[in-house]
């Protein structure tokens, strides 16, 4: 749920009877633990899993002063820290305006980035910053994979951006990785690199959101492939997952963190136009909780959207609620089931028991409809960089 | 490990936000987040500053004398990721 910092590092409880975290967490918390704020649809790249679709930037996207608007709100409703995203957030010319006002304001700050514009000088800016944090992007663990996912010459960028922060003096950023079938063979790789530079190593799983709805069939990792990074997980518990792999807490000992979907609980996302939804990984209109510009603001729409409101009730009955291991994986992601035409009540698409391929042969065989994201600002004629044939589904 | 007469006190650059199992607790310095799990427990947290001692907080919490090493080994856990100073 692209948030590790909720993996508990410290749970203080004296001893008395209290309902665990994660029921509590189900029901929703009257501010975010933290969330995902998309500063702009605006990116250089193409990358062929973009969730958010990113190119071009939106007309009606927030102005400064709504961002540090929403940054007070932010403040207000002690939501400790944000990650800011994109879209290529460097891209705006307020960047670090932005990231000045929220640290001055306790809002701390992880932004993600490509790195592209991190040269020297933005290096030597970012190193004399507070509460800041860095994850710059990578998806394979040279040039070859990388550049077949995210675009030619983007892996030579991000390592120009690493190198540019380590002389800067910036600290442990982070590198982050979008594990696929291309690169599980390659997770001995990022930790060398990412130990190369005293950085912390951050994998990721690939939703079928965005942009990757076309090729998620064939980028997502096999069965024995989430067996090898799983186990490969467990052993390295330093290695930061966004809790984002609980679905493969199902193969035997829960992966550290909270094992449970955070969407419109814990976390949600603002889009770059103010636009609300459950998490960064469902841009669509049927988990559009409001817009920020509307009547209440954030908090409004945090506390008493419909939307939101309904994620928190108890989850209706399912195939998995019947399954021996629903406490491990709580039926997984609701953003991955969802794009891939799945019931919510389903198993997850990579459901580790295969209990959602006889499902999924059968959406795929009966060529039923799947669902669109509702935003998508690719740079038309723009190539999409791919190491996989893009299938075009037909969507609603 | 913290015992009855340390003296403690939040980190400045700690923040507590109140829930209703207890609160969230993160620190700005190593931006590392944590949970109280209980309601009593972040009372005697955010007292602590004022008292001289652990002991004269969990009296003063009117805390049930059983649980003081229920909270005396949160306290330790919470002194080790720099959520609390021991002065």
């Amino acid at each position: 749920m692209n948030s590790e910092s909720v993996r508990p590092v410290v749970a203080a409880q004296p001893r008395a009877a209290t309902r665990s975290l994660v029921e509590e967490f189900k029901e929703g918390l009257d501010a975010p633990i933290c969330l995902t704020w998309e500063l702009t649809y605006a990116c250089n790249l193409s990358c062929v899993h973009c969730l958010s679709s990113s190119g071009r930037r939106d007309p009606r996207e927030l102005t400064t002063q709504e961002c540090y608007d929403l940054i007070d709100e932010f403040q207000r409703m002690k939501v400790f820290y944000v990650n800011i995203g994109g879209g290529e957030p460097m891209l705006r010319t307020d960047f670090f305006d932005i990231l000045e006002y929220a640290a001055a304001h306790d809002v701390g700050v992880k932004f993600s980035t490509n790195g592209t514009y991190i040269d020297e000088a933005a290096a030597a800016r970012l190193a004399s910053m507070d509460y800041l944090d860095i994850q710059i992007s990578i998806d394979g663990a040279d040039a070859s994979v990388n550049d077949l996912i995210r675009g030619e010459g983007s892996y030579a960028a991000a390592r120009r951006a690493m190198d540019n922060l380590a002389a800067a003096g910036f600290g442990a950023f982070k590198i982050s990785v979008v594990a696929t079938r291309h690169n599980i063979d390659q997770l001995d790789g990022f930790k060398a690199i990412a130990d190369s530079y005293g950085a912390q190593l951050r994998l990721t799983r690939l939703r079928p959101s965005g942009r990757a709805v076309d090729s998620w069939d064939e980028l997502h990792p096999t069965q024995e492939q989430q067996r090898q990074l799983y186990y490969w997980l467990l052993d390295r518990p330093d290695v930061l997952t966004g809790d984002s792999f609980f679905h493969l807490s199902a193969l035997g000992d829960p992966l550290p963190g909270l094992n449970l979907c955070g969407a419109g609980r814990v976390v949600c996302l603002v889009d770059p136009v103010g636009d609300v939804y459950a998490c960064p990984f469902v841009i669509h209109d049927q988990f559009l909780a409001g817009n920020i510009r509307d009547d209440g603001g954030f908090s409004h729409i945090w506390r008493n959207s419909d939307l939101f409101v309904s994620l928190r009730e108890p989850e209706s009955e399912g195939a998995c609620t019947a399954c021996e291991m629903y406490d491990a994986c709580q039926g997984g992601c609701m953003a991955s089931k969802f794009f891939v035409g799945l019931e919510l009540t389903d198993p997850d698409p990579e459901c580790v028991k295969g209990a959602a391929e006889p499902l999924l042969e059968k959406v795929g065989a009966t060529g039923s409809l799947v669902p669109r994201p509702s935003v998508d600002r690719s740079r038309p004629g723009v190539p999409v960089p791919s190491p996989v044939r893009l299938r075009k589904r037909q969507r609603v | 490990m913290i015992e009855l007469d340390s003296r403690c006190e939040l980190n400045p650059a700690v923040s507590l936000r109140p829930e209703r199992f207890g609160a969230l607790v993160y620190s700005f310095d190593t931006r590392r987040l944590s949970f109280l799990k209980h309601r009593d427990l972040v009372r005697v947290v955010e007292a602590l500053g004022t008292h001289e001692s652990v002991r004269e907080t969990l009296e003063a919490e009117s805390i049930d004398t059983e649980r003081w090493p229920s909270f005396l080994n949160a306290l330790t856990t919470l002194v080790e990721s720099e959520m609390i100073n021991e002065l």
